[in-house]
């Protein structure tokens, strides 16, 4: 029910003094309402519940917890016990 | 698809999983609040891929699973009327009534359409200004600004024929009522990640330091509900009580402030009767007095109507926590997705939907 989708804003216009946009979700685009995200632009990345755009992808914060996990084990490795050092 | 299937990867998964058996030096029970998380855990088997100790338990999340029976049998009595359009999302048309459900109601006739958005709602009042269009606006506070929306722009354009059917809960109260209950096991919360893009995190940060426990707040793909685990396995395994944000790239702390103030204008906080819990006090939003005009309750006067749940349904204690599907006798047997005896198993998001959907009705779970 509280489905979130990302999708890409495509093209942005205006209905009934609402600021809406074309958002594409892999291959199908939809009609979204951006008055809750207004500052999205075409390009960006924002997260769709029905028909609303509620929040933008913060991409920089999206890179970064992909890159944490892919470090994770070399870290684990580091935090065990190390022979040499007599821990 | 960018931003999806990124956090699908097997080989992340079973890092985190590795990082959580490093980490874990004794069993504990984690709630994950919302139904989106249920489902995904269930389709996903996170739980099964979860070391031995961690226990993930199914929270109340789903606002379909948890309408009382009385409002669905109100919307009913509405949908019936043959100067009404009732509109709803698709997953509310196979909740039954104490009679039948949308689809019956619809197949003999009654006016009910599907609808996307609450918006396309407009559109059907626009073009059908002889009937009223009614929409039933289920929720939790991911969904309220979109209602919330429709309801203004109705009146600010003079759409008179539209109107609400509200049964809209509030996520705090009911984590608040699990965490009081005397029977309660869950020690640790993912937090529900969509809510959260809406209302921030500072109502949890309220509930951590009152209950003394920790809520990750997480997303909605299989490495955001394991990555949220082990970050509510870490602040457990160092008893500390905070609020930490997993679903960094949506939530702020602040939330979604313009949301909030259009929430706030059309709607106020009330009690509401959740389906299988009973009544929390405050745990709910009705329509303000200023947008009477568009309330159903008001416009059709539809009496109380006294419901009866099954003696043997436990979905009351599966939404608490503290049991699961395969406690109760009647799972995958006298109830099903086809005919349900209770809140857990008319959504696709309600932990039993979730466990029937995927087989699990057919195999016995680990102890």
């Amino acid at each position: 029910m509280c489905l979130g989708i990302p999708g890409k804003v495509i093209e942005r216009f205006e209905m009934y003094g609402l600021p809406m946009a074309k958002v594409q979700f892999g291959g199908i685009c939809r009609q979204t309402c951006l008055a809750y995200v207004p500052d999205a632009a075409v390009g960006e990345y924002v997260v769709v519940h029905v028909g609303f755009a509620i929040s933008k992808i913060d991409e920089e914060e999206a890179a970064r917890t992909y890159q944490l996990l892919e470090q994770m084990d070399q870290l684990t490795e580091l935090a065990a016990p190390d022979p040499d050092m007599g821990s | 698809m960018k931003y999806l299937d990124e956090y699908r990867d097997g080989r992340l998964a079973r890092k985190i999983v590795r990082e959580i058996e490093h980490i874990q030096t004794r069993p504990w029970v984690i709630m994950e609040v919302c139904g989106g998380q249920t489902h995904s855990i269930v389709k996903h088997g996170i739980d099964h891929l979860l070391p031995r100790g961690i226990e993930l338990v199914h929270g109340p999340g789903c606002p379909v699973c948890v309408t009382s029976l009385e409002l669905i049998d109100k919307a009913h009595t509405i949908a019936r009327r043959p100067d009404v359009i009732f509109c709803s999302f698709g997953d509310m048309l196979r909740v039954p009534g104490s009679e039948c459900d949308l689809f019956a109601l619809k197949s003999r006739g009654a006016q009910v359409r599907v609808v996307y958005s609450p918006l396309d709602c407009l559109k059907i009042a626009l073009a059908n200004p002889e009937s009223k269009v009614v929409f039933f606006a289920v929720g939790f506070e991911t969904t309220a600004p979109a209602n919330a929306m429709a309801v203004w722009e109705a009146r600010r354009r003079g759409i008179k024929n539209f109107l609400l059917l509200t049964s809209h809960v509030l996520v705090p109260p009911a984590i608040a009522a699990i965490l009081q209950s005397p029977q309660n096991r869950v020690q640790g919360f993912l937090g529900p990640g969509h809510v959260c893009v809406i209302q921030g995190s500072r109502e949890y940060e309220a509930i951590s330091s009152r209950f003394r426990v920790p809520i990750v707040i997480t997303g909605f793909e299989p490495l955001d509900i394991l990555e949220g685990t082990l970050m509510v396995v870490r602040l457990l395994e160092s008893g500390t009580a905070e609020v930490q944000n997993q679903y960094v790239r949506a939530v702020r702390r602040e939330g979604n402030r313009q949301a909030q103030e259009l929430v706030q204008k059309v709607f106020e906080v009330g009690d509401r009767k959740w389906r299988g819990v009973g009544s929390i006090p405050k745990s709910g939003y009705k329509l303000r007095w200023e947008f009477r005009d568009h309330d159903a309750e008001r416009a059709f006067d539809v009496k109380e109507i006294d419901t009866k749940e099954p003696a043997i349904c436990i979905s009351g204690q599966i939404l608490k926590g503290i049991k699961k599907p395969h406690d109760c006798p009647a799972f995958g047997t006298q109830c099903t997705p086809q005919s349900p005896l209770g809140a857990t198993m008319v959504s696709a998001e309600g932990a039993c939907a979730a466990y029937y959907a995927y087989g699990r009705h057919l195999v016995k779970e680990p102890a």
